[in-house]
């Protein structure tokens, strides 16, 4: 390990180090722009200068390896007026716009200037002018402010996958651009406003709006795919401005995904912000009370089997909790998480997760994806899976619609054929899943809601078995799923009873009068359009599908308005935490249910959040460890069968567009129409998500 | 200079496609690189498809580029504006670039560019009318020693001056080609008023000249030749 000596003091770091990182590591603060610890090293900002002894000139720390016996010194008079020096070149051509710029208060160069910079300028040219680019409807560009740091190039090129970005022209005719006009293709696209280390490129769907001292900033997690991203939420007043990403290295390391970013602005769209009662066919605004009363008197009215719930895709675990405690109370089997009809129970933890994890996907070297489209389902996993094949050693197949991931996937073809073919080890890629140390395959909702669904569960499980997947060191068995509140759901038991009923059996039964109350806890993937003269109870935040169908609507919170519990794909419990209040008189979930159960006279026996916590986790165990995955023991699931020889959709047929939040987001809609839908996918029908 | 600045939009083409003599070009240039470094390729392709284009590089011939060489898009429109000898307008059959850099400069390449500027009625960056020509100022071009130069398609005019540029563009406005070259009586950049120096041969070693046939120590003979 080579030692170095960093301003009089020594230090010993590992071989292959930078100078820069080194310093790092030593807790000194090298000004830097283009360099960024998740890319490939640029070395072109030049602003990270050291002078290092025995070197004529000062030295770029970003991209010069560490030496045995290196004299570096970040203080000098040197390495000041060198870094001096490139401030004032990056500032030449900088406009002196900062007062209307919105990275001001959050700019590096800004920042940086304020202890490089010269206290006026020199140059007496007049400063270059960049003409802005169309970038589509997220990134917004103020292309005389960029200072060629390259980042967003970089990270669009080994990140997000697209090569679509790059750096035309040279010297002063350099300029960052598509070339030709085209918004970006990605559904990470919009992380490089965060990498931009200047005002080049800004949110647009956020210009103008507030400055970042304004903001209150609440850590939290996002529920708009099944992934589980940290978020910070950035919020003024009752109004979420916008949602940053947080560090998680084991999630979404420091990106988001575009709609996780942007959809927030359907949260003040839509809204159910007071009770609504159906009368005379249209819902009339109505008072708390009188709602609850309404509810109770129908819940008590019917017998329990008559009685049927179906909790939504953005669910928190204590609203499931505390809705399935109130109708187990009232005798109701009929309950159930998954909108989609995906065929996974409850049984077996290991049957249903993200097994292999999300940073496990790093120690993979082969991928199967059945009826999984990653790119769309969870991008973050996608960026994962990509940041694995860029190591090398590592085989991505797919059974489904042809579908550009970003990195190189072998498309086996589609169909339920090639599944069974796979289980008796007769298609040829079973010989890559067999010469493979850590071989992994991720099931897709698209194929796990077909009506065959268990048994492509269970040839899932035997192709786990049979190509040792699961070992004490590695489990390659993976669900992905797209909704938030699913694995939570899952957890919770929130399925149906001995006798109950599953979602479709749900519907059939209101149309047919075996099911005459309908719960809905933010359900909104399903048709509702033909249930008969079923009494539909809508709790949620959304003026959506349900809503729409509703004859009470009791309003709810979103998951930036509730400290509430989420499960991700991978089975890792996160606390989602307010960042304002609910709108008008709509409540956070838990409490209206437990309003509920006073007003049905048999009252939950929680009291408080902590209360509901601690009964909620005494009877699940597994949501108490928080932000931990727990291993998830191995055992017998899925039915054992061939699998139908129909082709895979994917259930995704718009990524913008997935949910009450997004679908309520002019963002989204804007995106929606600039990046169009995904042409193969599932018609719209029957209970499609 | 001669750069990639913005301008009014081109008309491209529809398409581009090499023609069989250049596509086997283009697989003896990629031929070169080991299997996957393919891309190592990408300059010698944009010119055979920018000589191919008429002097220019439509969107379509760089697509067509990026196509063959299995790199993206921008990675070859990032290449093409790189370079200034590519061109991403239309140019004239000839392309005048005239050097206009300090010994050019020196030597008088004010007068070669307005020549050129008069004569064809267009200023530098303009195209003529007839579609003929199209002037651009350039930096060195290297050719000092016999400045000012003006290089022409391929070809370097040299020891140009106002009338001999004129006398240049009548010559490739009538179809004809005159030698590159100086245009003055000259060999190469020799001096014209023949040689001022290397006159004598040098003296033989000593070795050498004891071995020659005839008296050591004998004073070389004048060797010059013409001009």
């Amino acid at each position: 390990m080579p030692k170095v000596t960093i301003d009089g003091q020594e230090y010993e770091v590992a071989a292959g180090t930078t100078i820069l990182q080194a310093c790092q590591q030593a807790g000194i603060e090298i000004p830097h722009f283009c360099y960024h610890e998740r890319l490939m090293i640029a070395g072109n900002c030049r602003m990270c200068l050291v002078e290092v002894e025995k070197s004529p000139k000062p030295v770029a720390s970003c991209a010069m390896p560490v030496a045995d016996g290196n004299v570096i010194l970040t203080q000098s008079e040197k390495a000041k007026k060198a870094r001096n020096g490139v401030m004032e070149m990056l500032l030449l051509n900088h406009p002196l716009d900062c007062p209307i710029c919105d990275q001001g208060g959050e700019c590096d160069l800004q920042d940086q200037a304020m202890a490089y910079g010269f206290d006026r300028g020199r140059f007496e040219e007049n400063k270059r002018a960049v003409s802005d680019k169309d970038f589509g409807p997220l990134v917004a560009t103020s292309m005389n402010r960029c200072i060629h740091c390259t980042r967003c190039i970089r990270f669009l090129t080994e990140i997000a996958g697209v090569e679509e970005l790059g750096a035309t022209g040279r010297g002063e005719a350099m300029e960052i651009t598509t070339y030709v006009e085209r918004a970006l293709g990605s559904e990470l696209s919009a992380n490089i406003v965060d990498l931009c280390p200047v005002g080049a490129l800004t949110a647009k769907p956020y210009a103008f709006v507030a400055r970042p001292w304004e903001l209150r900033k609440t850590e939290s997690v996002d529920v708009l795919d099944a992934v589980g991203s940290n978020i910070r939420i950035d919020s003024r007043g009752a109004q979420v401005l916008r949602v940053l990403p947080r560090l998680h290295e084991d999630i979404n390391e420091e990106w988001i995904a575009d709609k996780t970013r942007f959809a927030h602005d359907g949260l003040v769209r839509r809204r159910l912000d007071r009770p609504y009662i159906r009368r005379a066919g249209r819902l009339v605004e109505a008072e708390w009370p009188e709602a609850l009363d309404l509810v109770a008197a129908r819940l008590r009215s019917v017998p329990g089997e008559r009685i049927a719930a179906i909790s939504g895709d953005l669910c928190d675990a204590e609203s499931m909790y505390a809705l399935k405690e109130l109708l187990h109370g009232l005798g109701v089997a009929n309950l159930d998480c998954r909108q989609d009809g995906a065929k996974l129970d409850g049984g077996n933890r290991a049957s249903y997760l993200f097994n292999t994890t999300i940073a496990g996907i790093e120690r993979a070297d082969a991928c199967l994806l059945v009826g999984a489209n990653p790119r769309w389902e969870a991008p973050l996993i996608n960026a994962r899976l990509r940041k694995r094949h860029l190591q090398g050693g590592f085989r991505v197949a797919t059974i489904g619609p042809t579908f550009d991931l970003g990195f190189p996937v072998e498309m086996l073809g589609n169909g339920g054929a090639l599944l069974n073919a796979m289980v008796r080890g007769e298609h040829s890629w079973a010989k890559v899943l067999l010469g493979a140390k850590a071989p992994m395959i991720v099931l897709g909702q698209g194929a796990l809601a077909r009506s065959d669904g268990a048994r492509i569960l269970g040839a899932g499980r035997a192709i786990a078995e049979g190509f040792s997947m699961v070992r004490p060191d590695w489990n390659g068995f993976n669900v992905l799923h797209r909704a938030a509140a699913r694995v939570a759901g899952l957890d919770l038991g929130f399925l149906p009873g001995p006798g109950g009923k599953a979602v479709a059996a749900m519907l059939e039964g209101c149309r047919s009068g075996a099911v005459e109350v309908l719960y809905l806890l933010g359900a909104d993937e399903i048709d509702l359009k033909d249930i008969g003269s079923a009494f539909v109870i809508y709790q949620g935040h959304h003026g959506d599908r349900g809503a729409a169908r509703a004859d009470v609507v009791l309003p709810g919170a979103a998951y930036t308005e509730k400290d509430a519990t989420y499960v991700n794909t991978e089975g890792r419990v996160q606390l989602a935490r307010r960042a304002v209040f609910p709108p008008g008189e709509a409540r956070e979930d838990w409490t209206i249910l437990r309003a509920l159960s006073g007003a049905l006279g048999r009252p939950l026996p929680f009291d408080s959040l902590p209360a509901l916590r601690e009964r909620m986790r005494a009877a699940h165990p597994v949501l108490a460890h928080i932000d931990q995955i727990v291993p998830a023991e191995w055992g017998n699931f899925g039915a054992i069968g061939t699998v139908g020889s129909a082709s895979f959709h994917y259930p995704i047929g718009d990524f913008y567009r997935t949910d009450p939040i997004s679908r309520a987001s002019p963002t989204m809609a804007q995106c929606s129409e600039a990046f169009g839908a995904l042409p193969d996918t599932q018609p719209r029908t029957g209970t499609h998500g | 200079m001669n750069t990639h600045a913005e301008g009014a939009p081109v008309a491209q083409p529809e398409s581009f496609a090499f023609t069989a003599e250049n596509i086997e070009r283009a697989k003896a240039h990629i031929a070169k690189y080991p299997k996957g470094r393919q891309q190592s390729a990408v300059l010698p392709l944009l010119d055979l498809a920018q000589r191919q284009s008429g002097g220019w590089l439509p969107l379509a011939a760089m697509h067509a580029v990026a196509d063959m060489l299995e790199m993206p898009r921008i990675r070859v429109y990032e290449v093409a504006s790189f370079y200034t000898m590519f061109n991403l307008r239309p140019v004239g059959r000839y392309l005048l670039q005239a050097c206009t850099t300090t010994p050019c400069w020196l030597r008088g390449s004010d007068a070669v560019v307005a020549a050129c500027e008069s004569k064809l009625g267009i200023g530098v960056g303009g195209t003529s009318a007839d579609g003929l020509f199209t002037l651009v100022e350039v930096e060195c071009l290297g050719g000092c020693v016999n400045a000012p130069i003006l290089q022409v398609n391929d070809d370097f005019y040299e020891d140009l001056d106002g009338a001999s540029t004129e006398a240049l563009i009548d010559a490739l406005r009538a179809g004809k080609t005159p030698p590159p070259g100086t245009v003055l009586a000259r060999q190469g950049s020799a001096p014209i008023k023949g040689k001022t120096t290397l006159t004598l041969m040098p003296e033989p070693p000593a070795m050498q000249a004891a071995l020659l046939p005839g008296a050591a120590g004998e004073t070389a003979k004048e060797t010059g030749d013409a001009g």
